[in-house]
This record gives structure tokens, C-alpha cells and sequence, in this order.
């Protein structure tokens, strides 16, 4: 039923349910994400849309249903195939998830550290994404000493530095102003326009009403129509 | 791998304290340990030195025969553990005591006959020397029809060996305590880390990093603690050791106190401990911290 050599799907979500001990947090999600899609999740806050990010990325893990990431059965993954599951995604976190006690460019090599590239190609890499996203300046500062879209850019460059297949990002725009924003909305356009697929969970609805990408609507953990 | 290298000295530098506390702690236990070798060691040296002077002297009959000597002799020889057997008529014996009593020979001039037995003064192999052993070789010659009693130092020799046995036993379970308490300590110190670097740990896991990756560093951490915990150890001990022997040296030169440090092959196989600790308190931290993990 399931085809994971499916030509245009990178992600299938199939009767997908999650559980928080007795909350249900997801319903019987079923959703098809294309290659090179660029995809909204929107929905009421508590709708389920971080947690369906989590279940992608394996942040959690599913309570009932099969996801199929680019030809990986996510439901039954083994621990040490996580490490490269994530591999494939480039994620954006609704609160950055940067490491305090890291420079902006370590918090960016860490990426490539993680897979084993040279460093040199690696002082290359960084430096180019952080020029990408407006940040080579600021490459040995801490993120405390950044402001939110700052952060928010470097976080962004993490996400794309080690050219992943898909973008997940989580609120991405939340708590930025307007010209902040926009600057975050065209990076992940850039990647889209590269050939990457990019998932955007978001409830800003500016950025949905200019859109006329897919927009999948989540409340109270049920897709709906 | 330079990587590795480098976040581990990280670590350490930025958790100084805790890491200058372990590492001390692990040198005071590698201190005590190892002089517990080195006395152990040297006891031994001394107490297999005494083994080897540990004789059996069989007191034969009197009325056993010149002519049957040799055959007596000879089958003592053949005993299990023995190394040589030396006869004593009782003349030479008496020798020997008024040689050992000089200056009051007079007590023996008065003895019109002389009153000491023929023997065979028995030298064992050290091998057999163990106090069970011996009793048993003493039992056996004394068994004999020619021999009217087997003598040796039983009842000291007994005591002495199990006074050191006593010694060893506790020195083994001192050693496995703190073995245990190091190891527990190096755990403990790797868990704070860990701790600390949480979050840290966390991100790296979301951003793709294999256990492996994030494990290392904090091996290679407990391995650099317990080396440089050795390391102190030891060197402390061998300070200790040169005062004491510069010390003795001027007391006696006598060579019954030719103390020598340990050898190459135990203090290699301190190291290994050390370092075999360091590891093995990173292993245990490591494992409990994998339960925390979700996934
Ligand atoms: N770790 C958790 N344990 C228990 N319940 C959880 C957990 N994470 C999320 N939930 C619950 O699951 C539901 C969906 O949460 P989720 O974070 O996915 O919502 P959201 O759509 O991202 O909301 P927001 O827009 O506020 O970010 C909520 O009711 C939330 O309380
Ligand atoms: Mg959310």
C-alpha cells in the first residue's frame, strides 16, 4: 500500500496517531509531501502542529500509524539509524535551540562536525551559509548577544548547511518583527528555489494569505478539509 | 579524532575544579595502592628469604646404626619439596652449641656424655615452604621408624603466615574499595559534565550527531583523568620512596632492609588500572545517561 519509491513523495504519512500518555495530540493523519513542495501547517495553538514535525524527525516517536521519510520507515527505526534519519532534515526550532556556550560559527559547524567533514572544508561551508544569511560578521559572537531574528538567521543557517533534502521550521517568523521576518521567509524560499522541500508550521497570517503554496489546516490534533 | 581531543580538553578546562578534584582523588588512591604494593612486594621478598633459611631438623633413635644412614638419607632426599639434607652427628652438634655458647662453656664441660641426638638438618625447597606443607613434610619424616621427632619453628612460622595472609587479604580488599570508590568518583564527575552539557547534548543529537560523536569526548576525558591520576600517583609514591630509602640508608646498611621499588611490569600495570578506572567510571555514566534518552 505504502510505495516509498514513489517519484514525487519525500515524506507519506499514513493513519498517523500520537499520544501523550492519555492526550491525543494527533488523529489519523494522513498527509503526502512532495518533492520540492513548499508546505504550510497552520492551526489553532495546541493543534498538533510542532508534534507533527517531532513525529518526522523521530522527536518523538509515533504512537500508531508508518511514516515514510525519502525511503525510511520512521515507525521502525532502529536507535542508532536516528542520527541519519535527521540527517535528511535541516530543522528550525520554534525557540532556535542554539548552544549558549558556542561562537554562532561552531554553533553552525557543529552540523558538518557531526558527519565528519575536514575542517577546512568546513571553515569554507560555514562561512559561506553565514555570509548567505547576513551573519559573517557576527560569526564569533554568542548567541545571547544576538537579537531574535538574529538568531533566528543563524538558526537558519545551521539548518541549511549540511544541504539537507527537507526543511522543517517551526514558527519560524513567531516572534520576529515584520523585516525580520521577511528576511527568514526569503532564505527558505532560496532553499526551495535550490530544489530542497520546506515544511513551515506557522500560525502568522500574513504569511499564509500571501501564499499559494498548500496550506494543510490541523485542530485539535484532526487534518482538516 | 583532534576534534575529540580538543572538546575533551574543553571539557576539562571548563569544569576545572571537579576535573582537579577527581584527578586528585585518583592519585591518592593510586598512592595508597601502590604503596600497598610496594610493601607487599618487598614483604614478600623478605618473607621467602626467611622461607629459604626454614629447616626441618629429625632427631634420629639412638640406636640407629652408621651403616643405615645413607638409606635413611636417601629417602628423605626423595620427599616431595625437599632441597638437601645435611647430617648431623652429635658430636658436630655439640660443636655448635659451644660455639653458640661461648663463654659459658662451662655449663657444658660438666656433661660427661654427650646428650644431643644425631639429625638431619632438612633444607626445603621455597616453594613448599607454606606452613601447611611443611607440617606435613615434618609428619611424614617423623613417621618414619629411624626418626624420633621432627622438628621446625611451627608454632611461629604458623602464625607469622597467617598474620600475613591476613595482611595480604585486607590489602586486596582495600584495594578493591578503592577501586570502587574511584571509579564511582570518575562516574560522578562525568555525570556533572554531562549534566552541564545537557542541552548542549540534545542539539546535537537533533542535528544529526551519532552517539559515538558525542561519546568520545568524554572517554577520551576519563581516560586523560585517570592518566594524569596515575601519573601523580606514582611520582608522589617515588618521592616517598627515595626519602625513606635515603633515611634507612643512613640508619643501616645492612642489606635485610634492600628495599626496591616496584618493577616496570607492576608499575605499567598500575597505569593500566588508572587509566582502565578513568574509562570504566566514563562507561558507567555513559550508560545511565543513554537511559535518559528518549529518542
Ligand atoms: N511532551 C508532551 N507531553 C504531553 N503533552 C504534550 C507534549 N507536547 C505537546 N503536548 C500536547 O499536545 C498538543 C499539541 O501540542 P503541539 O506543541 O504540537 O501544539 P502546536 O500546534 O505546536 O501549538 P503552538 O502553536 O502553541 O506551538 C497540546 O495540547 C500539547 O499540550
Ligand atoms: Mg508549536
Amino acid at each position: 500500500m505504502i510505495d516509498g519509491n514513489d517519484k514525487s513523495s519525500i515524506i507519506r504519512m499514513f493513519h498517523v496517531h500520537k499520544q501523550y500518555g492519555v492526550k491525543k495530540a494527533l488523529i489519523d493523519i494522513n498527509l503526502d509531501v512532495f518533492k520540492n513542495e513548499f508546505l504550510f501547517i497552520t492551526g489553532p495553538s495546541g493543534a498538533g502542529k510542532s508534534t507533527l514535525l517531532k513525529l518526522l524527525y523521530y522527536g518523538e516517536p509515533v504512537s500508531e500509524g508508518q511514516i515514510l521519510i525519502d525511503g525510511m520507515n520512521v515507525f521502525r527505526i532502529s536507535c542508532s539509524r536516528i542520527p541519519f534519519l535527521r540527517r535528511k532534515f535541516g530543522i528550525i526550532f520554534q525557540d532556535y535551540k542554539l548552544i549558549p556556550t558556542k561562537s554562532v560559527f561552531d554553533n553552525v559547524a557543529l552540523v558538518l562536525e557531526a558527519i565528519g567533514r575536514k575542517r577546512q572544508l568546513i571553515r569554507k561551508k560555514v562561512n559561506s551559509v553565514l555570509r548567505m544569511v547576513g551573519m559573517e560578521e557576527r560569526s564569533k559572537s554568542f548567541p545571547q548577544s544576538l537579537s531574535g531574528g538574529e538568531q533566528q538567521r543563524v538558526a537558519v543557517a545551521r539548518a541549511i548547511v549540511g544541504v539537507p533534502k527537507i526543511i522543517l521550521a517551526d514558527e519560524p517568523t513567531g516572534s520576529l518583527d515584520s523585516e525580520s521576518a521577511n528576511i527568514i521567509v526569503d532564505l527558505l524560499k532560496g532553499f526551495h528555489a535550490r530544489g530542497g522541500t520546506v515544511i513551515v508550521a506557522t500560525h502568522d497570517k500574513e504569511l499564509l494569505r500571501t501564499t499559494d503554496n498548500r496550506i494543510i489546516h490541523l485542530k485539535e490534533g484532526q487534518q482538516i478539509k | 579524532m583532534i576534534l575529540f581531543y580538543k572538546k575533551a580538553i574543553q571539557d576539562i578546562l571548563d569544569n576545572r575544579f571537579l576535573n582537579v578534584i577527581t584527578i586528585i582523588t585518583i592519585s591518592l588512591s593510586i598512592l595508597i595502592v601502590s604503596a600497598l604494593s610496594l610493601f607487599f612486594v618487598n614483604a614478600n621478598d623478605i618473607m621467602s628469604s626467611w622461607k629459604k633459611g626454614i629447616s626441618i631438623i629429625a632427631y634420629l633413635k639412638p640406636d640407629i646404626v652408621e651403616t643405615a644412614l645413607p638409606e635413611i638419607k636417601g629417602k628423605i632426599q626423595g620427599m616431595y619439596g625437599v632441597a638437601e639434607v645435611e647430617f648431623i652427628s652429635k658430636e658436630e652438634a655439640m660443636k655448635r652449641l659451644k660455639e653458640q655458647m661461648k663463654g659459658h662453656s662451662s655449663l657444658l664441660a660438666d656433661l660427661q656424655e654427650n646428650p644431643l641426638p644425631d639429625a638431619f638438618k632438612i633444607s626445603l625447597l621455597t616453594s613448599s615452604a607454606g606452613s601447611k606443607r611443611v607440617e606435613n613434610l615434618a609428619a611424614q619424616i617423623e613417621a618414619m621408624p629411624s626418626i624420633e621427632e621432627a622438628e621446625y619453628g611451627r608454632r611461629w612460622l604458623e602464625r607469622f603466615t597467617n598474620v600475613f595472609d591476613l595482611f595480604r587479604f585486607t590489602g586486596y580488599a582495600m584495594v578493591g574499595i578503592f577501586f570502587i570508590a574511584v571509579v564511582f568518583i570518575v562516574a560522578n564527575t562525568i555525570r556533572l559534565v554531562i549534566y552541564s552539557r545537557q542541552n548542549e547534548i540534545e542539539i546535537m543529537r537533533l542535528v544529526g550527531a551519532t552517539d559515538r560523536f558525542i561519546k568520545t569526548p568524554f572517554y577520551i576525558e576519563g581516560l586523560i583523568q585517570g592518566a594524569i591520576g596515575g601519573i601523580i600517583g606514582l611520582a608522589a609514591l617515588f618521592v616517598i620512596f627515595i626519602l625513606i630509602t635515603l633515611n634507612v640508608g643512613q640508619v643501616s646498611s645492612s642489606d635485610i632492609f634492600h628495599i626496591r621499588f616496584l618493577s616496570p611490569g607492576v608499575l605499567c600495570g598500575i597505569m593500566l588500572c588508572s587509566i582502565f578506572v578513568g574509562w570504566l567510571g566514563c562507561y558507567i555514566s555513559l550508560k545511565q545517561f543513554l537511559k535518559y534518552e528518549t529518542g
